[in-house]
């Protein structure tokens, strides 16, 4: 937008530099787990992306996609760089900084009846991250990733340029940057189409589900009726009963039906201090499920809701990454192709429950088509993700996982991991060579790695 | 408080200036920032017109130049057809040990956040009584308070500015002048990203609720985050001989 008014003034002062080295710290993802380097918040992307080796938004990836690669590299944190650039009221193209936050977007948007077109399960994410992540959520069967409705992104490249990238120029660059995990330059701006949406409520149904198969039946019938859906497993009940959980749906209610008022922002109370770890040992967390599954006392149940709690329950505690202990956790998610057929989530989750790990949250979703970016995680079939308290033998569950998962022809998300090997990632994904091919045209040197990258698929130096 | 607020805003661009604006800016207040930086204006005009839903305007102003005061201020009038509010958030800052290495920076920082500081609030404040009052809305520091060893000289120029201001407010409030000081604390923005942030550490937008706030009530002092408000009590009553001692 034009500005309306500038007084000229003849030779203006020159800009203060505002990006000074910050001394080496321990960097952490939402996994809790951190490496050793420079991280530099500035509000300047511009200025603060030239020579450094990563970006990085609110942290909230839960392994270690957003950490240096070692300890002399610069990571610049992008969240003071918040600003909206512009916005379209007939065409709702929205163009905005990279640091710019999911929760800041909602607080805009959504009392004008505008909404992002397609959030995670979290506002505490940026719009570059979103992107680097190409994130999906409850409605991937409707509307894909979030990279599906960019349109363009300006990038600071490692050889120092700024390039603009779109499906039309340097598509090459734009597709792997989607879903890219960063790997491919510094995302400054992001410019995307956001949705209309009828009111800023939701409207929810949910009923209780009896096992694994019941599921996948509900989930895909649930398809065709609602944008959104997801279940919630208890992933600790066996035998007959494996799979049994909560099938959550929803969409935006329709203004008749809509309270006129808008949702006031829910309270947030945070995680004060570090759980020890034994606190969420198997015990409780079965005592969490039965309880959480039998509060659904009705097989069905329905209601206007808040948008945060539909879309967000878990931003309603602070720091809930604590309840975890010292440790930390991992997140493990994957997804399964639809060509392995309906008993490949009975087999993934058998390994789990045969192993006890022990998790609150495992969350289930049938995705849709692949998108366009080139390491981006969804593809047709069922994604599971599941928290995981980290242990001594956390490795080797995440090890069998894997080769599970290998078998199925499915994939995991880099977004979550923290513990996969190089040869299990290298054999779930025939398209990293083309990835890499264009990470090297963009990037010969190698410059622009991170902690991931460099654990999965860099050449090691 | 007449509502909605024509307020001026010089340091808009980044940090606190920028949250305090954007709050402003989502309520319907209308704005027009002073700057030194032009892509960052457009930037920050751009991004406080698509939350106000209407055009921000901006003019250049910088605090080491202070012949740039009046004529800002002129364009702001314009732009506004008249302001009743001024906020101040601009200043420069350096660690204590880069003011005593470098002299010359020290000059421009005393220049800049107390003599150049005044004499922007008397270029604002003669406007703002010549239409028969209004709010000046100026960025002190908790630096200020007490002679700290960390942070003396920086924390000297705001000590002057927070007694100037002070006065104003004695001098003017019968003329319906309401000053209102802010004392931040240690406030996580672009200013003090390369600092470890000390307990009681506050966020940008939290400061700027609490001075919408103060704004509005016309409250002459309010400390941001509200916890640096005892804490500064008692640090103001410390005997020498402990000020000596800690590295606080």
């Amino acid at each position: 937008m034009p500005s309306i008014t500038r007084a000229s003034l003849p030779d203006a002062a020159p800009k203060q530099a505002r990006v000074s080295v910050p001394p080496t710290s321990t960097i952490r993802g939402w996994g809790r787990i951190g490496m050793r380097g420079r991280e530099v918040r500035s509000d300047d992307l511009e200025r603060a992306t030239v020579g450094a080796t990563l970006s990085r938004g609110l942290g909230r990836s839960y392994g270690d996609s957003s950490l240096p690669a070692s300890p002399d590299g610069t990571v610049v944190n992008t969240t003071l760089a918040d600003r909206l650039l512009s916005f379209d009221e007939e065409t709702n193209v929205l163009r905005a900084e990279a640091g710019c936050s999911l929760l800041a977007l909602n607080r805009v948007f959504l009392p004008r009846n505008v909404f992002v077109p397609v959030t995670p399960g979290t506002q505490f994410v940026t719009l570059g991250g979103m992107v680097a992540s190409d994130v999906h959520g409850k409605d991937h069967h409707a509307h894909g990733t979030i990279g599906q409705h960019v349109r363009r992104l300006r990038m600071r490249v490692a050889d120092g340029r700024i390039v603009t990238c779109s499906r039309e120029e340097h598509a090459d660059l734009f597709a792997a940057t989607v879903g890219g995990m960063g790997l491919t330059g510094h995302i400054l701006d992001v410019e995307l189409s956001m949705r209309r949406i009828p009111s800023p409520w939701i409207q929810q149904t949910s009923r209780r589900v009896g096992d694994i198969d019941e599921f996948l039946d509900a989930l895909e019938d649930g398809a065709h009726r609602w944008p959104y859906t997801v279940g919630w497993i208890d992933c600790l009940t066996r035998g007959a009963h494996m799979g049994r959980g909560i099938l959550m749906a929803g969409d935006w209610a329709p203004a008749s039906e809509a309270p006129t008022r808008f949702p006031k922002p829910h309270p947030r109370i945070a995680m004060p201090f570090d759980l020890p770890s034994f606190v969420l040992g198997r015990a409780t967390v079965a005592a969490f499920n039965e309880a959480f599954y039998w509060k659904h006392l009705p097989r069905e149940m329905s209601g206007i809701v808040h948008w945060e709690t539909f879309f967000y329950p878990l931003d309603a505690i602070g720091e809930w990454n604590r309840m975890y202990g010292k440790r930390g956790f991992t997140q493990y998610q994957c997804v399964l192709p639809t060509s392995a057929g309906r008993d490949a989530a009975r087999r993934v989750l058998d390994i789990l429950t045969r192993r006890g790990g022990a998790s609150f949250l495992c969350v289930i979703k049938d995705c849709g088509p692949e998108g366009e970016g080139l390491l981006s995680f969804p593809m047709k079939g069922i994604s599971i993700a599941l928290d995981i308290p980290v242990r001594d033998d956390t490795q080797a569950l995440v090890d069998a996982l894997n080769e599970q998962v290998i078998r199925e022809g499915g994939r995991i998300y880099l977004t979550k991991d923290q513990f996969t090997r190089r040869e299990h990632f290298h054999a779930m994904e025939p398209r990293l060579p083309r990835f890499q091919e264009i990470r090297r045209h963009w990037d010969p040197e190698g410059r622009i790695r991170s902690a991931q990258s460099v654990r999965l698929f860099d050449e090691r130096r | 408080m007449k509502r909605p607020l024509h307020a001026v805003i010089l340091g808009g661009t980044s940090g606190m200036g920028r949250a305090v604006a954007r709050a402003l800016a989502q309520r319907g207040d209308r704005i027009f920032l002073l700057g030194i930086d032009e892509p960052e204006l457009d930037k920050s005009a751009a991004d406080l017109s698509v939350r106000a839903k209407s055009p921000v305007g901006w003019a250049l102003c910088d605090l080491l130049r202070p012949e740039t005061f009046a004529p800002a201020l002129d364009a702001a009038h314009a732009a506004l057809g008249g302001f009743d509010t001024v906020i101040v958030t601009a200043a420069l800052f350096a660690t204590q040990d880069d003011l005593e290495r470098d002299r010359k920076l020290a000059e421009r920082l005393l220049t800049a956040d107390f003599t150049n500081t005044v004499l922007f609030c008397e270029e604002a404040k003669e406007r703002l009584l010549t239409r028969g009052g209004g709010t000046l809305c100026v960025f002190s520091s908790v630096a200020g308070e007490r002679g700290r060893k960390p942070i003396g000289l920086y924390g000297a120029a705001k000590a002057g500015l927070t007694r100037y201001l002070e006065a104003l407010d004695h001098r003017h409030h019968g003329a319906g002048l309401r000053v209102v000081t802010v004392k931040p604390g240690f406030v996580k923005t672009a200013m003090t990203a390369h600092l470890p942030p000390p307990p009681f550490a506050g966020e940008a937008d939290d400061v700027a609720t609490l001075v919408v706030g103060a704004i509005d009530l016309g409250l002459p002092v309010v400390y941001a985050p509200l916890a640096w408000g005892p804490i500064m009590t008692v640090i103001r009553n410390l005997p020498r001989f402990v000020m000596r001692r800690v590295g606080f």
